[in-house]
Parts: C-alpha cells; structure tokens; sequence
C-alpha cells in the first residue's frame, strides 16, 4: 500500500486498508474468544464464561484453535506492519511528554507518524507475548504427551501462560479503551478504514503531511 | 458414585440396640503397599482391570518383569520392577505397585480449573468426575507422581479412584482382595500406620534393614496410600518413587499469589481507565493548534 492512493476523493483519508482491517479483526476476533475462555479457566469465579460459551469442554478444545488463529493474525501484522512499527527519535520524545498525553494535553505532545510511540508498543507487546502464549500454550494443550523427565516444560507453560496472558490483557485493556472512548473516530478507522482530515492531524501530523504533500506532489 | 458414608446412628422404630452403635472406627482410609513382601504377581494389576471393567493392555518387552512403562488411563495400577545394585555389588529386585496416592494435599485438585472435576472425600480417597471434567490436562501437571491420564477417545483423564465405589460400600479396594502374599492392608489412616512402621521396626531388628521405613510422605500433607520400603532413604529406587513430593512450585505460584495480583491488576486496571475517563475524557481534534496557527515543535 503507498500513500498516494490515501487522499480519498471526498477528502478523508484513508488510514486502514481493507486488508489491515481484515486482519485487526481476524486478531481482535480470536483475542476476544480467547480471553473470555481463559478468563474462565483463570478463575473458578469466571468459570460460568466457559459455561456461557458453550460448555468447559468446548472452550478447551477451541482455545487452541482460536490461539493458531490469532497467531496467524499476529504474524500477518508482522509483515504487514513490522517495517512501520519500528521506534525512532521522535517516539522517544513521545515517551518522555506522556503525562501530557495522558492528560489531553496533546499541544503539548510531540508531531507522530502513522503510529506513536504507545501504538508501537502495543505492536511489540502483542508479538512477544503472542510469541510466548504460543511456546507455554503448544505445552498445555498437549500435556500428556510431554514425557515424565522433561515435566519441567509444564511447570514453566502453567505461569508464563497466564503472566503472559495478563500482560496482553493490560495491553488490551487500554486499546480497547483508547480505540472506543478516548480518540473518537478511531473504531470507525478500524471498521471502515477512512478518518477526517483533522483527525489526521490532530493526532498524527506527520503522517498527515506526507499523504498531503504526497497527493499534492502528484497532481 | 455416592458422597454420603453408611453408618448408622439411630434407626427409626426399631427396639434395642442400634447395630453399630458405640462402635468407634477412624473414618478415613488408607492403603498399606509392603514392597517387602510383594512377589511381583501383577494380580492386583488384573483385579484392578476386572473390577473397573477395563481390558488388559499391549505390554512392550524391556528385557526385565516391567510389562509396561507407566500406568495410562486405562491402566491405573502397574508394579514397578527394579534390579537395584546394593553398595555391595549384590542385586536387589524391588517392586512397587504403583497407583494414585490419594495425597491429603492433592495437587490435582488444586491445579483443576473445572468445577467439581475433581472431588477430596472426607474419608480421603480423591476422585475423578469425568462428567465435569473438561480435558485441559491441568491435573497431569499438577501430580507430583505422574498418575492423571488423559484418555485420547474420551478425551478426559482418568486414574485410580481407590475402589470409591467398593469402600461406600463397605468393600476393599479389588486390588486389596486379589494380593495372594498379603502385603495389601486396607484400613484407617491410624490403623495402616501402626501396621506399618510395626513392621518396619521388625524389618529393622530382625532383618537387617538398617533403613526400612514407612513412606508417608509431608510434603503433599500424608497420603491414603503408605508404603513399607526395605530402604525408606532411597525412594526413587523403586520405580522413581519422588524423596519428598510436593505440588510443583509454579502451580502453587500461579494458583495463589499470581492469581490475586493478576485480579488486582485487572480490576486496579479497570478502575485506573474509569478514573481516566472522569478526570481527562476523550480527547479532541480541536484541542489542538488549528491549521491556520503556525507549526509548533
């Protein structure tokens, strides 16, 4: 995808693709499924979630299932995104003005391209722990076959699953909140791919500029 | 199978004594294996397929008395064959029937996430529900004896139930039955314990076992199932049996502090984002410089 096909003829611009958008919903999908069932093995007190999705026994079976899903989502935004996602001077910069960030105080934040610094961070975050819940959850689905005198493979998969699990859940928490309550008109990016202008601008000025002067270059 | 035990206390209508009544008895139960005087006649490995209706199994040949390595889930109580070489050179067959040790402390139990999968009876044996069982497999890791097995076709895990159904009915266990030496002793905790450190002290002063002993091990709070060993220091010499088992510590970790930080880490989380929103709210394209302001940073 090049940037000179952003500038939309109504004027909006187009910030996911259909395949992006495919793809955060292949991943969002699963990840959703696999929370509430881990949730519900989590903690007997969640346990009517496994009840709630068909039964304990179904949710063990397609939690698996659901993981290779997501894995494949996970490795699909690797290499659609990874070349994106890579920290640069001004990131940092982001990191050290987060209080403003935090409090809306975004004049004060510095100008970021396609992602800021916390997106990326989701980025990696998602990946590496996707790459361990991957490693533990390849163990517990398979306990039985894992020999006797290499039982130390399932000590290690029955914490780093869950710690794992509750460093995405953090993650998540505060996608799913930044998404749907803080920057209006991000979950119709993700959905139908298209922001405002000043959306753009607003919270992604440098991106913003080069699809300007890139549209603007070529006419 | 039944949760309630059988003794009487008062009968209704009835003149006289009631049968039983000041009858005293430990209520809980325990299995007492004398590998000191096992002969390796597997026949309490043929009752206990008998009994839980379960057809004998492929055995593999590894030039010794063991016809199979491990128990599996059809297959709940192997004897353990080991040609032990003594410190004097000398060879010493030693054999263990290997089955659920129905631990005080089970570490099954406490790794399984699916309510009522796993049931403690007050009498102490430890038993499987398969129809609550969910087949994650947890139990497998959290046994410190390598006994839950996971059956492929029914796709839960299953293992010695200690004759559940038997002793609510006031019967031995079948493997108890079939023992032609009488190295099997079923009985009370209380009862098996004296049986078997009497007969210890006898293997002590009248054998030559220096270090005979009983197996009751703490670490998983005492078990329902003892063992009398000719060398109680040296365990894992028959068949792996572990020094001093205990539930495995990461499934202790994550099934008490891990899972109260990690709650208070998801409900501080949710919280934390609630307040966030109160305080700051959604943020907003205008608060920024407007287009016709000159560029800032």
């Amino acid at each position: 995808m090049n940037d000179q096909s952003r500038l939309l003829p109504n004027g909006r611009i187009l910030r996911y693709t259909f395949g992006e958008r495919l793809m955060h919903w292949c991943a969002g999908v699963s990840y959703l499924y696999l929370l509430l069932t881990g949730l519900a093995f989590w903690s007997p007190w969640l346990f009517w979630l496994a009840v709630a999705l068909g039964g304990g026994t179904i949710s063990r079976e397609l939690h698996p299932w659901a993981g290779l899903l997501f894995v494949a989502a996970t490795i699909w935004m690797y290499r659609t995104w990874s070349s994106q996602m890579r920290e640069s001077e001004a990131d940092k910069q982001w990191w050290r003005d987060l209080p403003h960030y935090i409090k809306n105080e975004d004049d004060r934040v510095p100008k970021v391209g396609r992602f800021n610094g916390g997106q990326k961070f989701l980025f990696w975050g998602f990946f590496w722990c996707g790459l361990l819940l991957l490693l533990s959850g390849l163990i517990l689905w398979f306990p039985q076959y894992v020999p006797w005198s290499l039982r130390f493979l399932r000590y290690f998969a029955v914490v780093v699953h869950p710690i794992t699990a509750l460093l995405t859940i953090a993650l998540f928490m505060i996608h799913l909140y930044m998404g749907l309550a803080v920057e209006g008109g991000a979950l119709h990016s993700i959905v139908r791919g298209d922001v405002s202008q000043a959306w753009a601008r607003a919270f992604h000025r440098l991106w913003y500029e080069k699809v300007l002067s890139e549209s603007t270059a070529r006419k | 199978m039944s949760q309630v035990s059988n003794q009487i206390r008062r009968i209704s209508g009835h003149a006289g004594s009631v049968p039983g009544e000041d009858f005293s008895r430990d209520y809980d139960v325990c299995k007492l294996i004398d590998t000191t005087t096992c002969i390796g006649c597997k026949a309490c490995e043929v009752a206990c397929l008998e009994w839980n209706g379960y057809s004998f199994s492929e055995t593999t040949f590894d030039n010794s008395y063991q016809t199979m390595p491990e128990t599996s889930w059809n297959y709940w109580n192997l004897i353990k064959f080991n040609e032990h070489e003594r410190e004097d050179g000398s060879m010493q067959l030693l054999m263990r029937k290997d089955q659920c040790m129905h631990c005080e402390e089970p570490g099954c139990l406490a790794a399984c996430p699916a309510d009522g999968a796993i049931v403690q009876y007050a009498n102490g044996i430890v038993d499987f529900q398969q129809d609550h069982c969910i087949g994650c497999g947890y139990c497998i890791t959290g046994c410190p004896f390598n006994i839950p097995k996971f059956s492929p076709t029914a796709r839960k895990v299953f293992k010695c139930t200690l004759c559940n159904d038997r002793v609510t009915q006031g019967l031995e266990p079948a493997c108890i039955k079939s023992c032609p030496t009488g190295c099997l002793h079923f009985g009370s905790k209380t009862d098996m314990k004296d049986l078997a450190e009497n007969r210890a002290a006898q293997l002590r002063e009248h054998s030559g076992f220096a270090n005979a002993g009983v197996y009751d091990p703490a670490g998983v709070g005492g078990t329902h199932v003892i063992y009398v060993l000719h060398d109680a220091t040296n365990p894992e010499a028959y068949g792996g049996l572990p020094k001093n088992p205990t539930i495995p510590l990461t499934v202790q970790l994550w099934k008490t502090p891990l899972k109260w930080l990690g709650n208070l880490a998801i409900i501080g989380g949710l919280a934390g984002l609630a307040i966030h929103y109160l305080r700051f709210g959604p943020k907003s394209e205008e608060s920024h410089d407007s287009p016709a302001q000159g560029e800032k940073r």
